[in-house]
C-alpha cells in the first residue's frame, strides 16, 4: 500500500469520531426541547446554555476533522 | 489551501517591513473595536439613534455576561473580554466577505490569544490567592488515597485548555473556510463541464449560499464561546471552584 492511500484511508478513520459528536448535539438539542415544553418560561436562560454546550460539542467534531487534514496534508 | 496563505500587502513598503493581509486584517478588526464604542457614543444623547443604541447593547451585553459568571470582581475584567470578544468576532466576519482574510484561521493567532487568557487567568488566581491557588487541583471530598491519581489529571486538563481553546477557534474557522471552498470549486467545476452538469451545479451553489449563512453564525458563536470560557476560567481563577 502506497503512501497516498494509506493517508486517504487514516483520514476517513478519523471522521468515524464525529459520529459521536451527532448523538451529542441530537442530545443537547433533546434536552432543550424538553425543558423548553415542561417550562416554557425558562426558554430564555435555557438557550444560552444550549448553544454554549452546542459550541463546545462542535469543538470535539472539528478536533477529529483537524487529526484527519494533518493525516491527509502533513 | 491558498486562502490560508500570507502575502505582503501594499506593495514595496508592504514587503520590506513584512506587512502581511492577516496584519492588514487585525488592524482593520482592532479599529472596528475601537470605532464601535468611540465612534458610537460620540452623540452622547439621551435617547440613542442606530450606532449609539448597538454600541451601548454591546457595553450591556458583555457587561452582563462578566458580571453574571465572574461576580461582582467581573467588572475589572470588562475592558478585557469587551476587546476580546470583538477583536475575535470581528475578525470572524470579515473573513466571510469575498477575498478577505480570516486572520483567526491561523493557529498562532488563536494560540496567543488563547495564551494571555490562560497566563492572564493564572496570574489572576495567584494574584488573589497565592500559593492557595493549588488548592484548586484538589476536588472536595476526594478519599486521601486517589490523590496521588486525580491531582495530575486536574493539572493535565488545567493544561490542555490552553489546546482545547485554540484548536476551538482555528479548527472552527480553517473548517468552514475549507468547505467554502470545496463547494466553491464544485460549482465552478460543474459548470464548466457541460450543460447538463447545470442543475448540480446550481445546488451546489444554492448549498453554498446556505454554507455562507451558516458561517456567519459559526464566526459569532465562536467568538462568543471563546469570551464565555474566559469569563468562565476568571470565575474559577477569583473562586477557586
Amino acid at each position: 500500500m502506497d503512501l497516498a492511500s494509506a493517508k486517504e484511508i487514516g483520514a476517513g478513520l478519523a471522521v468515524i469520531a464525529l459520529s459521536g459528536v451527532g448523538v451529542g448535539i441530537g442530545y443537547i438539542f433533546a434536552a432543550l426541547v424538553n425543558s423548553v415544553a415542561r417550562n416554557p418560561a425558562s426558554r430564555d436562560r435555557v438557550f444560552g446554555l444550549a448553544i454554549l454546550g452546542f459550541a463546545l460539542t462542535e469543538a470535539v467534531a472539528l478536533y477529529a476533522l483537524v487529526i484527519a487534514f494533518i493525516i491527509l496534508f502533513v | 489551501m491558498s486562502q490560508f496563505e500570507l502575502h505582503p500587502v501594499f506593495g514595496h513598503v508592504g514587503a520590506m517591513v513584512d506587512f502581511s493581509n492577516s496584519n492588514l486584517f487585525m488592524i482593520i478588526a482592532a479599529l472596528l473595536t475601537l470605532g464601535l464604542l468611540w465612534v458610537g457614543m460620540r452623540p452622547r444623547a439621551m435617547v440613542p439613534g442606530r450606532l449609539q443604541s448597538a454600541a451601548e447593547m454591546a457595553y450591556e451585553a458583555v457587561m452582563s455576561m462578566c458580571v453574571d459568571t465572574i461576580g461582582p470582581e467581573g467588572r475589572g475584567f470588562f475592558p478585557f473580554v469587551f476587546t476580546l470578544f470583538f477583536f475575535i468576532l470581528f475578525g470572524n466576519l470579515l473573513g466571510v466577505w469575498p477575498y478577505d482574510f480570516t486572520f483567526t484561521s491561523h493557529i498562532v493567532v488563536t494560540l496567543a490569544l488563547t495564551l494571555v487568557v490562560f497566563f492572564l487567568s493564572t496570574g489572576v488566581g495567584l494574584y488573589y490567592h497565592k500559593l492557595h491557588f493549588f488548592s484548586y487541583f484538589v476536588p472536595e471530598g476526594v478519599p486521601v488515597l486517589l490523590l496521588p491519581l486525580l491531582v495530575p489529571i486536574e493539572v493535565l486538563s488545567y493544561l490542555s485548555r490552553i489546546i482545547s481553546l485554540s484548536v476551538r477557534l482555528f479548527a472552527n474557522m480553517m473548517a468552514g473556510h475549507v468547505m467554502l471552498e470545496v463547494f466553491g470549486a464544485f460549482v465552478v467545476m460543474l459548470a464548466g463541464a457541460g450543460i447538463i452538469f447545470w442543475i448540480p451545479s446550481a445546488l451546489s451553489e444554492a448549498v453554498l449560499i446556505a454554507l455562507i449563512g451558516f458561517e456567519i453564525l459559526v464566526a459569532t458563536l465562536q467568538a462568543y464561546v471563546f469570551a464565555i470560557l474566559t469569563c468562565i476560567y476568571l470565575h474559577d481563577a477569583v473562586h477557586l471552584h
